[in-house]
């Protein structure tokens, strides 16, 4: 292995060693809601890495509708699994918090609508990816679904808002009487420092995999002709 | 540009005249939609004022369930024999291709809405009187964008091993905008309550029309080619 990549892996488990540290024992227990608010620190981040993931998605997309070169393809396909493990990871973690702040442990507002949508969307866009038997045409329909896809996201955050909306809102650069412990907004910014350290070092082992693994099909093509 | 309008007209028209001869798009997506009414009515007890009030809901779930799979009929109908190759060596523009599919499409969608709709506000006893012309002009919206973006998705569907399944889990995710401003203006028309929230909402729709027929538009190309 390369020492890059060793230096990446000890980097993010040492972030996220921190993070848990931060989200246990450093940041105070919420007043009113109690221990459960901690899971907030795992579920923000979560959400942020899945959003960068799949706006890596659609930019390589782009990018590869250009330029039509493989590595392109396959930066979006493997960000896009990353994405839907992380989008899967929201969508655990918050039914658990609302079960006892809410009450429920789903309700349908404009926020979890559409984090629900997206998480579709990706799934039908990996899905694609299998349902394709030509190789490079599959690529080229996934780029153009992935940019629709994402594309697709604030146009329906929008929609559903003006529709109903009871999500929290964000807590932070609101109104009078938002705002942070400034020992909670430390440890969230850390753990999403730190989620956005394990994004990137799972796209780049997954990343690297789809390479050697689109490198072995041209060579096993090569044999057999 | 005339040579343009010229080009769009012929493709409709060579599909309108398959149409025609076997009929079974139009046909199908009918008894689909008037299917689909039926079966929600047993959700709620008749005459009550739950149906009436969802009943904008369900209209447009007829269409746009009648409305996938007329979408892929028809582009399966390009594969049989080829007819998709053959259209792509016309001496045609490809995004001229995806125009005049739209159109086709809307017109298919459309013919549906205009035999089902009547049918539908009558079983569900609802009132359109003065706002029949609002009515169209919602139907009509609501169809362009969700063709806009149909038209696009089922061509890719149709090059996949399975493209009955493929379409609705590509097309439905993604034109929720356009189908929500489209059941909400609805609503509020059919409620009689504030026209202003229907105007509101009619804008919301053409704006979300304009962004996906332009987006589709322009990827187009990228998805014909072979």
């Amino acid at each position: 292995m390369k020492k890059s990549y060793l230096f990446l892996s000890i980097l993010t488990y040492i972030a996220l060693m921190g993070a848990l540290f931060m989200a246990f024992l450093y940041a105070p227990t919420e007043k009113t809601m109690g221990d459960v608010q901690r899971i907030f620190y795992f579920h923000v981040p979560s959400a942020w890495a899945s959003f960068v993931a799949f706006g890596v998605v659609a930019v390589a997309s782009i990018f590869f509708l250009k330029t039509g070169k493989a590595k392109w393809d396959i930066l979006a396909k493997s960000s896009a699994e990353v994405g839907v493990m992380f989008l899967t990871l929201v969508l655990i973690t918050g039914p658990l918090w609302a079960k006892p702040v809410w009450n429920v442990y789903w309700t349908w507002d404009a926020r979890l609508t559409t984090s629900f949508i997206l998480w579709l969307i990706f799934i039908a866009y990996l899905m694609l990816r299998n349902y394709v038997a030509d190789k490079e045409r599959g690529a080229r329909f996934a780029a153009v679904f992935g940019i629709i896809g994402f594309l697709d996201v604030p146009i329906v955050y929008m929609s559903i808002r003006w529709w109903r909306t009871l999500h929290p809102a964000p807590v932070m650069g609101g109104g009078e009487g938002s705002g942070l412990d400034p020992h909670m907004l430390q440890t969230l910014l850390f753990s999403v420092g730190a989620f956005t350290l394990l994004f990137i070092t799972l796209l780049v082992f997954r990343n690297r995999t789809a390479l050697l693994a689109n490198e072995l099909d041209g060579l096993k093509n090569k044999i057999k002709s | 540009m005339r040579n343009g309008l010229r080009q769009i007209a012929t493709i409709i028209h060579k599909d309108m005249v398959t149409e025609m001869r076997s009929k079974d798009i139009v046909v199908s997506m009918l008894v689909f939609s008037l299917i689909v009414v039926a079966v929600f009515n047993f959700i709620f007890d008749p005459g009550s004022a739950q149906m009436k009030a969802t009943a904008p809901g369900i209209l447009w779930v007829a269409i746009i369930f009648s409305g996938n799979l007329g979408l892929s009929r028809s582009f399966a109908r390009e594969h049989e024999n080829a007819m998709m190759q053959g259209l792509l060596m016309c001496p045609v523009d490809h995004s001229l291709i995806f125009v005049a599919k739209v159109i086709g499409n809307i017109i298919f969608i459309s013919i549906v809405e205009a035999i089902s709709v009547p049918i539908m506000i009558v079983l569900f006893d609802l009132s359109i009187g003065a706002e029949f012309w609002k009515l169209a002009l919602i139907l009509l919206l609501g169809t362009i964008g969700f063709a806009g973006v149909g038209t696009l998705f089922s061509t890719i569907s149709a090059n996949t091993k399975s493209r009955e399944v493929m379409l609705p889990i590509l097309l439905f995710p993604v034109s929720i905008p356009v189908i929500l401003s489209a059941v909400k203006s609805t609503t509020y028309l059919l409620n009689h309550t504030n026209s202003d929230n229907v105007f509101s909402w009619i804008k919301i729709l053409i704006a979300f029309d304009v962004i996906f027929t332009v987006v589709c538009f322009l990827l187009y190309e990228y998805v014909l080619e072979e």
